[in-house]
């Protein structure tokens, strides 16, 4: 069978890209191989474990369940995009580091970007909301109780710091 | 652990999707959600031909509250708990969206994907069959409707032909003085649950049970329907008494496999507990509905 590649323009974290990729290309390959954006990890590759979480046009989903196809025209944001061009963390990923919210940190970025969304989407959650939105990631290094600490921490942060 | 090569084919229309599906048949398989089938493909479980990715047709994601509750395939579970207007009017479905899988999965899993999987574990099938839905099937050939207990015939499987694509589910109004309750029990949110139990309890002007619906997940082949065993309360009064041996003639109705989490002995035993408790506050809630 000929290889069915497709053409493929998308954003990540504002930049452009265009790609000709196989139609079997899981989309989490296609940001670590193709685009070389490698702190997208990739831990089961059947939609388990949430390391490969991104998000598209906003929304948390696993990268490992889409095809790179069809991600054509979407607007994606991964761990990259997350720091400042000058270095300087974000509240979320400050606040994981001073609750040591990660010890092997394989889980982290999925973790990172699950999160980013939810605090957008509840800016002042209780531990138990934070729990049920981090159902999706596992982590085997931590228990979840400092990561649980630093996105309770980096929302006081954030809406401490909001206008 | 990657998918086996494939044809990927965007569909323009419904029209197209649907000449696409009737021309590759069973080598060709509908694209919504992903969910379930590229974790199948990632596995190669699934070696699909070719792939019809339906996502840019809109007209499939449509929610229609004006009558009957009816759902496009192609809607989202995210959409749904984002929209007030449905939770409202689907308070059951609204109760079990939450079980189902994560936040990340639900942004992107659909209610057709997930009904036209048929995993029995899963909460919606079990639902549909409560609810007495019905599913539309469309194809090229035209269109038919089933009933949840026809649609669902054995693990992962269903009455879809080769040509045919899930295009709609409708789920008709409950009467009125009906209270429903979901629950289930699950080592982890949105795991697989050991068992759920969907209970659905109308009420005359008296109090008496006039219908009750009962169905269950992940303890057998297909989401069971255990309606007729739960059958003894009707005409009755709910009490505690009646429920507790309704609970009882349910866990003798169902034969569930037990699995690496559980054993069929305790997948019975946590079916009657839920049995008892769902029933108990789908009557509660009946009870305020009136």
């Amino acid at each position: 069978m000929q290889p069915d590649r497709h053409e493929l323009a998308l954003c990540v974290n504002g930049t452009p890209y265009q790609r000709t990729v196989e139609a079997r290309m899981l989309l989490s390959d296609f940001l670590r191989h193709e685009l070389r954006l490698a702190g997208t990890h990739v831990g089961c590759e059947h939609g388990v474990c949430g390391a490969c979480t991104i998000l598209i046009d906003g929304a948390p989903v696993r990268s490992c369940l889409m095809f790179a196809v069809q991600a054509n025209g979407c607007e994606l944001s991964t761990i990259e995009g997350l720091a400042a061009a000058s270095g300087d963390l974000d509240p979320l990923q400050q606040a994981m580091h001073e609750h040591h919210g990660l010890q092997c940190g394989y889980c982290t970025p999925g973790i990172l970007m699950t999160m980013t969304a939810f605090l957008k989407e509840n800016p002042a959650p209780t531990e138990d909301e934070v729990r049920e939105a981090l159902s999706g990631n596992l982590c085997r290094c931590t228990g979840y109780q400092n990561i649980v600490d630093a996105v309770l921490a980096a929302a006081a942060n954030l809406r401490a710091a909001a206008p | 652990m990657k998918p086996a090569p494939f044809k990927y084919i965007r569909a323009s229309s419904l029209d197209h999707a649907l000449s696409v599906k009737a021309e590759y048949g069973d080598e060709a398989r509908f694209l919504a959600g992903g969910q379930s089938l590229i974790p199948s493909m990632n596995f190669r479980l699934a070696r699909p031909a070719v792939l019809i990715d339906i996502n840019g047709l809109a007209e499939l994601a449509s929610v229609d509250l004006s009558g009957e509750t009816r759902l496009g395939a192609l809607t989202r579970y995210a959409s749904l708990e984002r929209n007030g207007a449905f939770l409202k009017a689907c308070p059951l479905i609204a109760e079990a969206l939450p079980h189902i899988a994560h936040p990340q999965i639900r942004n992107r899993g659909t209610i057709g994907g997930n009904l036209s999987h048929a995993d029995p574990a899963s909460e919606l099938p079990a639902v549909a069959l409560a609810m007495q839905a019905r599913i539309r099937l469309k194809s090229s050939r035209g269109e038919r409707e089933l009933g949840a207990s026809e649609f669902f015939v054995g693990i992962l499987t269903t009455d879809i032909g080769p040509d045919e694509m899930l295009a709609e589910i409708v789920f008709p109004p409950p009467p009125p003085s009906t209270g429903t309750c979901f629950m289930e029990v699950a080592r982890r949110r949105g795991d697989f649950a050991l068992a759920g139990v969907v209970a659905i309890v109308s009420l005359d002007e008296e109090g008496c049970c006039t219908s009750i619906r009962v169905a269950l997940c992940g303890v057998g082949d297909t989401p069971v329907d255990a309606s007729a065993a739960a059958a003894s309360l009707i005409r009755q009064r709910c009490t505690d008494q009646a429920i507790e041996a309704v609970a009882a003639d349910v866990q003798r109705a169902i034969a569930p496999p037990g699995n690496v989490h559980a054993s069929a002995d305790y997948q019975r035993h946590v079916a009657g507990v839920l049995t008892r408790r769902t029933i108990a506050a789908a009557h509660q809630r009946a009870a305020h509905a009136a």
